[in-house]
């Protein structure tokens, strides 16, 4: 069991394709629900007088959400088999709500987009899915539910793979994946259905079980923001000087050449220091304790990278914005911006456009963004920030914009590949991500 | 080539440290509040492997209801001395005597108390960060909770108007007046913690093991009998081999019957159990919204 894997995954849907049946299903299979819970679903069965369990009480957990049957907020589920540990983002589908579903996709391996059989791909899937490639989802599984409505019918199946797939061509998702359920009924849910005998791919379950998420991690660029500095003032450690965060990516080892961003001063790890011990190697997405050969002035907010890799280092940078609240992102406004561990002041400069989250195009000429749209922003920042583009490292690439005055975290953005000027043509290649 | 895979206790646990350096770098004057439960000894380990060979860069607090199991506050005060950390203790009783907290009639838990106990605690030292070892799979209304749990001025809790949290950026920034709960174990469930308690091989107070106890059967759980929650008249007791799966006020904890002596048995135990660790809290169990409604009013 200690050697179990972890997988994070988020829901999303609309209102009523069951996305909290589905999670209360995958609980209720797997034997997670307890007697407890089932007598307090039972308990509130009996106020609703319909007499039936709702597995969807089961993550809706907070008193408005039962009272309006609806989810307002990203809740965190848990659950385990003998495989793996998941982690569940269960995400609201209002349309009101693009924030949570942002949120939820984060951290997110795997995203669960529920379609409902009679209804096919409609909007709200579309959008769904522009999140999840907008987020870099590496794993996207299109849920086909409520397929007891249309009497398990292959027709309408396959009609509904091949709509998604005609329309997310464009949207470069890594790993797609098509299986058809019912949530309510559990078909294809734990086990192969009996119902369902011309599919033959595995189970949902099975599929979370055993989809590969080796690669989810960028292993490649050796990345580590500074978040904390540690001097422990005893004597025994009176030249301990430790440099303490997570690694964000790649590999250090004992020994390697690295250069301090943004000083560029260079410098070789001398230590990898952890309580457990010292370690020759340490890989993301690691907590460890770095210690190099020379005395240089390092600070929250620098980053330690190898000196053959470097990631950017700008004050000028543009990226996808999901705004997140009521009063609209303006252009010229001066907001608190915090990348890994270094936290700023930016300023959107232009935004180049805003995506119609309907037809997922770009529209131009807009001056700010309102609660829920996402677009593509030009920022300025008061002292230069380290980054790679978010499509590398969603940890080195991610980032959050604080409003100064109400302290609320009020925008996400993820920073876009800077654009390469080829000489002798028109630098157009306008894409969505 | 060896594989680079962590464990899922491995990526918790990087992710905890993390979360709380965060708190070391971004607050003025945190605290952890730690109760001796099984929870808050992980966040022990958790601050040491965040923070050694420095000292803890937060002192220790615990709000004692007076309402304790004696084994608890022997454990929490060694604990304490042998990590060579502050240890502040800030009491329900004094909270009462004091005017701070209020009894209801009739009420004998006094889980509800730590509230205004804690909230004057955390005025009187000006804290502006409290760490905590609530965990998302204990309760509907924690699953909904953020890692940076922002606080208003009168301690209170909104769960419609949190925070949003993406990657591992959190947002810390408040007012004076204002503070932040953080919960660097928001993912661990209960197995989780019993794992890691047995691979860090952390020490833990002996009633989480099996035991000979009196107890008394009231609303379907098995309560210790005590001075403060006594026999009623014609009450028939029971001496039962028993554990604690969550520690609380005396009075409202309820015992489960086992026969795990040893980490390796509670794992077993607990993997298949078939009611949840708050199921065996009395004061969780008088409405479907009862931790909801204590949150709001600055309850951990």
């Amino acid at each position: 069991m200690d050697n179990t894997e972890l997988l994070r995954f988020t829901t999303a849907g609309s209102v009523d394709d069951g996305k909290s049946t589905l999670i209360g299903r995958l609980l209720y299979d797997t034997k997670l629900i307890m007697e407890d819970q089932l007598e307090a679903l039972q308990r509130s069965s009996d106020i609703t007088g319909d007499g039936q369990i709702n597995l969807a009480n089961l993550t809706d957990g907070l008193r408005a959400e039962r009272e309006q049957g609806i989810t307002i907020d990203v809740a965190y589920r848990y659950f385990a088999t003998p495989k793996r540990k998941f982690i569940v983002a269960d995400t609201p589908g209002h349309v009101q709500y693009t924030r949570n579903m942002v949120t939820g996709a984060s951290t997110a391996n795997l995203a669960i987009i529920l379609v409902d059989a009679r209804q096919g791909v409609i909007q709200q899937t579309r959008r769904h899915a522009y999140i999840a490639s907008l987020l870099r989802i590496p794993h996207v599984v299109i849920c086909i539910n409520k397929m007891d409505l249309v009497a398990y019918s292959e027709d309408i199946f396959n009609q509904i793979r091949e709509d998604f797939v005609n329309f997310a061509a464009g949207l470069g998702i890594r790993d797609l994946t098509f299986i058809p359920i019912s949530a309510l009924h559990g078909d294809n849910i734990v086990d192969k259905s009996e119902n369902l005998p011309w599919y033959f791919g595995p189970p949902l379950l099975r599929h979370l079980e055993d989809v590969y998420i080796g690669n989810d991690r960028n292993l490649q660029d050796a990345r580590f923001p500074v978040q904390y500095v540690i001097r422990p003032y005893k004597d025994e450690f009176h030249d301990f000087r430790g440099f303490a965060g997570q690694i964000a990516g790649g590999f250090f080892r004992k020994g390697d050449p690295v250069t301090i961003l943004p000083s560029g001063k260079t410098s070789t790890i001398t230590q990898i220091h952890t309580h457990d011990g010292e370690l020759d190697e340490a890989f993301a997405p690691m907590s460890v304790t770095l210690q190099i050969a020379d005395d240089i002035d390092i600070s929250r907010g620098d980053m330690i990278v190898k000196r053959d890799n470097i990631p950017h280092v700008a004050q000028e940078f543009e990226a996808m914005v999901c705004w997140m609240v009521d009063e609209p992102m303006r252009k010229g406004g001066k907001y608190g911006i915090k990348l890994g561990t270094r936290s700023a002041r930016a300023m959107p400069m232009d935004i180049l456009h805003r995506i119609n989250i309907d037809t997922l195009e770009p529209e131009t000429g807009v001056t700010g963004l309102a609660l829920n749209e996402i677009g593509r922003v030009k920022f300025k920042t008061t002292v230069p920030m380290i980054f790679d583009p978010y499509n590398r490292n969603r940890y080195t690439g991610g980032f959050i914009l604080i409003d100064e005055a109400t302290n609320i975290t009020v925008g996400a953005g993820m920073i876009c590949e800077p654009k390469r000027i080829v000489p002798g043509t028109e630098d157009t290649a306008e894409f969505i991500i | 080539m060896k594989s680079h895979t962590l464990s899922h206790l491995d990526v918790l646990e990087a992710e905890s440290i993390q979360i709380m350096r965060e708190v070391a770098a971004e607050f003025e004057r945190p605290v952890l509040l730690f109760s001796g439960g099984k929870d808050s000894i992980c966040m022990l380990r958790i601050a040491e492997k965040a923070f050694r060979p420095a000292r803890f860069p937060f002192p220790l607090m615990h709000i004692d209801t007076g309402h304790n199991f004696p084994e608890l506050i022997d454990f929490r005060d060694k604990r304490a001395a042998e990590l060579g950390e502050k240890l502040i203790v800030r009491t329900v009783e004094d909270a009462l005597a004091k005017g701070i907290a209020r009894q209801t009639p009739g009420e004998t838990s006094r889980n509800r108390l730590q509230t205004p106990t804690l909230l004057a605690a955390i005025e009187e030292f000006k804290f502006d960060c409290a760490l905590g070892g609530a965990r998302r799979d204990e309760e509907k209304a924690r699953a909904k909770e953020r890692v940076f749990s922002f606080r208003d001025a009168f301690g209170q809790w909104d769960p419609k108007n949190q925070r949003p949290e993406l990657w591992n950026l959190y947002n810390g920034r408040i007012n004076p007046g204002e503070h932040m709960r953080v919960f660097p174990l928001s993912n661990w469930t209960e197995l989780d913690i019993w794992q890691y308690i047995d691979r860090e091989n952390l020490e833990i107070p002996s009633i989480y093991f099996s035991h000979e106890r009196e107890v008394i059967r009231r609303d379907g759980q098995w309560l210790p009998v005590s001075d403060l929650l006594p026999k009623k008249p014609g009450e028939a007791s029971h001496h039962l081999h028993v554990r604690v799966r969550t520690i609380g006020d005396i009075s409202c904890t309820g015992c489960v019957e086992s026969t795990a002596t040893t980490v390796a048995d509670i794992i077993t135990e607990i993997a298949a159990a078939k009611v949840t660790e708050r199921g065996s809290r009395a004061d969780d169990k008088r409405s479907e919204t009862a931790m909801e409604d204590r949150k709001r009013e600055g309850y951990f």
